[in-house]
């Protein structure tokens, strides 16, 4: 007999974003060698230069994105390479891998979630000159994490 | 321990790094490194190379690592190369599939050196 916990787990949605934030403090912790610490938003405002993103589907549907600006994407990179980056390809790669490893690291911190959602191969946008629309109508869950004192927002949008 | 060969199988470059980086860490003298961007590429390179241990991911374009793995299994030359996945896909039923297409080991990204040593030495038949 199967069991769709997808009402209970979806009816606890305002108490994912502790769960959004260990999952990015341990993927820091873990594959770029530095703790990260939640914000308070208002205090922070994202330069959004580089955005990585990607797509869920399945028990729970929708979009996770992962925006910092560009010395800080470059940052990340270098640490999670330990020495120097050789190109911008190289900084979309590392963001995109952070963003897939918070994506799943959350997915499989919520019971019954893990195995009926599947995650898309990442997507990174670079430069900040543009708009983004999401047509996913549900909640949105946005925290801001401090990354040696610069601002990464991670944001979860998903499909009610 | 003597200096082995490793493919690691990953889309992401800066993963591949991070998976070699990881290996040398848990004392893993490496004589080569061989990288493949999806399962197709990864079969491909055991085709014309002797490989003695394999690093992959699942979820990769092309053909993703269970896949592969399952694909492996009926290659000559793959027979008897431990394969351990590294990947985002920490469900059960990943981990089942995985082990039943014949993988040995099972790492969850995010992950530390020493997880990749208790993962992977085992495999190599060392001990930790």
């Amino acid at each position: 007999m199967s069991t769709d916990t997808s009402l209970v787990t979806r009816s606890h949605e305002e108490n994912w974003l502790p769960i959004i934030e260990l999952a990015v403090e341990e993927v820091f912790e873990m594959m770029v060698g530095c703790r990260v610490k939640a914000a308070a938003q208002s205090e922070h405002r994202t330069n959004e230069e580089f955005t990585a993103m990607v797509g869920l589907a399945g028990a729970l549907c929708g979009l996770l994105a992962v925006c910092c600006d560009t010395k800080t994407a470059g940052e990340i990179a270098q640490r999670m390479l330990g020495g120097t980056v050789d190109s911008q390809e190289q900084v979309a790669d590392a963001l995109g891998e952070i963003c897939n490893m918070i994506a799943g690291n959350f997915k499989n911190k919520l019971a019954g979630t893990d195995d009926r959602c599947m995650l898309s191969v990442p997507t990174v946008i670079s430069g900040g000159e543009y708009s983004f629309h999401s047509l996913a109508d549900g909640t949105c869950l946005e925290t801001v994490l401090l990354f040696e004192g610069a601002p990464i927002a991670v944001r979860l949008q998903l499909e009610s | 321990m003597d200096a082995i060969t490793a493919l690691i199988v990953d889309d992401s470059s800066v993963m591949r790094k991070i998976v070699e980086r990881s290996l040398r860490q848990a004392g893993i003298e490496l004589e080569k490194v061989m990288e493949a961007s999806n399962g197709a590429e990864a079969l491909a390179a055991l085709q014309s190379n002797k490989v003695d241990l394999i690093l992959c991911d699942i979820n990769m374009p092309v053909m993703d690592g269970l896949e592969f793995v399952r694909q492996a299994a009926t290659v000559d030359k793959a027979k008897g190369i431990p394969i351990v996945m590294i990947t985002t896909e920490g469900s059960e039923s990943h981990v089942v599939q995985a082990l039943t297409a014949g993988a040995r080991g099972y790492i969850r990204k995010p992950f530390t050196p020493d997880q990749v040593k208790e993962h992977v030495l085992p495999v190599l038949g060392k001990k930790q």
